[in-house]
């Protein structure tokens, strides 16, 4: 089934076509990646279907029911969080309280106390340092926290912006295992990602943006024998 | 660096016999007007009260929610206006006025922040400064309704039961107001409520992704600290017995600013110990009262430069302590080392 459908999407900003028509989806279960150089559009992509920027034209649907343009936190209530770029976690706020805001869209103390439980089984660090504040964690155990975080809504659908940014390269493969291992949980994927090599390979399919289009798009496997992505993004000659 | 290395020794000697100082600061609080026996320093007493009362309620927007209303002595005013009103035109008594005077407060709050809360922080800050200066000119202007600069005199004090409230029952109910609005900050600040007013201050997209309604959250807290001020302003009009427009001018509104950010904001300790500084302060260097706004003035700019957490630190000494933080307006202000990348 369907899980989250876009199509056609437009944005622009002030006179700036950011997104030019863009269409995709993903199933449910299915970990998707989507890679392009800078400026392509794929951060603006993920803003718009969590609601935190305008779409001029276009639809995006979740589980056939149109959310596009609706308020950020009535879209995250209906199962699809947002690990934003750069991580922005509550630096203030404890390991912990951080977790506990990522569930504030459930009411019931026993499910979050249950999903903070398995939360901190996935990330046993987190659990080491669950009363240090957010600020004082490393880059890589604060982009744990931020994929923690939006776990913590317990969603259908995880969009996940960039996540190796600024990682040293040992780190971001730790980093994706455990994306890997979120996406055998039965959490549906849709990463955005420059590493396109690594996004290639734990993804099952991928799309290509450029300048806001998609001009590419097929299984991941097939995507890295393709000459023009392995020359334009894994410089492989 | 001396401050600091004492610090942490003091905070730590306050933490672990925080129970007995708790317990001998209650017995001193309650036997404060046997130990002074004085009419003048017990008004005093209950002036620090208000005073903390406003500074605790200022730092829920401030502190808490990372707005900044400019405003906070109009919601005073409005609430001691109305419980002025109703008792001396209706003959309300005071235990229904002191609710009323909350509610007609916090819905002014709510109508201001439905306005401007979905706009940048700082448009908060205009149009709380600006409804000050309406509400005092509204309230000097509107004669037939609120006398105008006479101002309405004749309150009664609060009665139970056909007892008048004497000075000392006045400080035992403020004492009283005082302790249930600090509890009620601290509930705040340690609930659901509190975490999402805390990750809207820090980043209000990230809060929002969370699934905050950050607007909705806003209006909230707004409201309730409005609502506090204008119980605050009840009991001051009860207790005065007399109110005029002067008493919440703009001046008030930054007096309790310059609380909130002397004592610390965001702590809950904090506002009280700059309500209680900046309250006594007057009292004991009255010579001084000419120049008051401009020790107001000198007080802000140091703290924040100087001291951006306050006196307290963003974390009082009665919290749970915590690893090393820096206050918001720090934040603001000096580019971020550590924390998420921006």
């Amino acid at each position: 089934m369907r899980l989250l459908e876009v199509q056609d999407l437009v944005v622009y900003y002030g006179h700036i076509n950011a997104l030019k028509g863009i269409s995709l989806s993903l199933s449910e279960g299915h970990f998707v990646t989507l890679i392009g150089a800078n400026g392509a559009g794929k951060t603006t992509l993920l803003n718009t279907i969590t609601g935190g920027v305008q779409a001029t034209s276009g639809s995006v649907l979740f589980r056939e029911e149109p959310i596009l343009n609706e308020r950020s936190d009535l879209i995250v209530r209906k199962g699809i969080a947002h690990v934003p770029e750069g991580r922005k976690v509550f630096p203030e706020l404890t390991v912990e309280e951080n977790l506990r805001v990522g569930a504030y869209s459930i009411p019931q103390k026993k499910k979050v106390a249950e999903l903070l439980a398995l939360n901190f089984d996935l990330f046993p660090r987190l659990a080491e340092r669950r009363r240090q504040e957010g600020g004082t964690l490393s880059g890589g155990e604060q982009q744990m926290l931020a994929i923690a975080r939006a776990l913590m809504s317990d969603p259908e659908v995880l969009l996940l912006d960039e996540p190796s940014l600024g990682l040293a390269p040992l780190l971001v493969e730790k980093i994706f295992e455990f994306i890997v291992q979120v996406n055998k949980l039965g959490k549906s994927i849709l990463l955005v990602e420059q590493n396109a090599n690594l996004a290639l390979h734990v993804a099952s399919y991928g799309y290509v943006l450029e300048t806001g289009r998609v001009v590419k798009e097929g299984p991941a496997a097939d995507l890295l024998r393709d000459d023009a992505v392995r020359k334009a993004y894994l410089g492989i000659a | 660096m001396k401050l600091k290395s004492i610090r942490p020794a003091f905070v730590s000697f306050v933490l672990r016999y925080r129970v007995p100082f708790a317990i001998l600061l209650g017995v001193l609080l309650v036997a404060y007007p046997w130990i002074v026996r004085n009419p003048y320093l017990l008004r005093v007493a209950t002036n620090v009260g208000i005073a903390i009362i406003l500074a605790s309620s200022l730092n829920i927007i401030i502190g808490f929610s990372g707005l900044f209303s400019l405003g906070h002595a109009a919601f005073y005013g409005i609430g001691a206006y109305t419980s002025a009103l109703l008792a001396t035109r209706l003959g309300v008594p005071f235990w229904l006025g002191f609710p009323a005077a909350g509610i007609v407060a916090g819905l002014f709050g709510t109508f201001i922040g439905f306005a401007t809360l979905r706009l940048r922080a700082v448009f908060l800050a205009f149009t709380t400064l600006g409804f000050g200066e309406i509400t005092r000119i509204v309230i000097l202007n509107w004669r037939d309704f609120t006398r105008g600069p006479l101002g309405i005199a004749g309150i009664p004090v609060p009665r139970l039961f056909g007892w008048s409230f004497t000075r000392e029952a006045n400080y035992y109910l403020i004492l009283l107001l005082c302790a249930a609005v600090i509890l009620f900050v601290y509930r705040i600040y340690h609930s659901r409520l509190g975490r999402a007013l805390i990750a809207i201050r820090e980043d209000e997209t990230a809060a929002r992704s969370m699934g905050i309604n950050v607007f909705g959250y806003k209006i909230l807290a707004f409201t309730i600290a409005c609502t506090i001020a204008g119980l605050a302003g009840s009991f001051f009009a009860h207790f005065q017995r007399y109110v005029s427009a002067d008493s919440f001018v703009a001046d008030e509104s930054f007096r309790i600013i310059t609380m909130v950010a002397l004592g610390g904001t965001g702590s809950i300790t904090g506002p009280i110990v700059g309500a209680m500084i900046l309250e006594l302060f007057p009292e004991v260097f009255g010579f001084l009262a000419g120049y008051r706004q401009v020790i107001y003035g000198a007080v802000l700019i140091t703290v924040i430069v100087l001291k951006p957490g306050g006196i307290v630190g963003v974390k009082g000494v009665f919290e749970k302590p915590r690893a090393t933080r820096r206050s918001w307006i720090a934040q603001a202000l000096l580019p971020r080392f550590n924390g998420g990348t921006r």
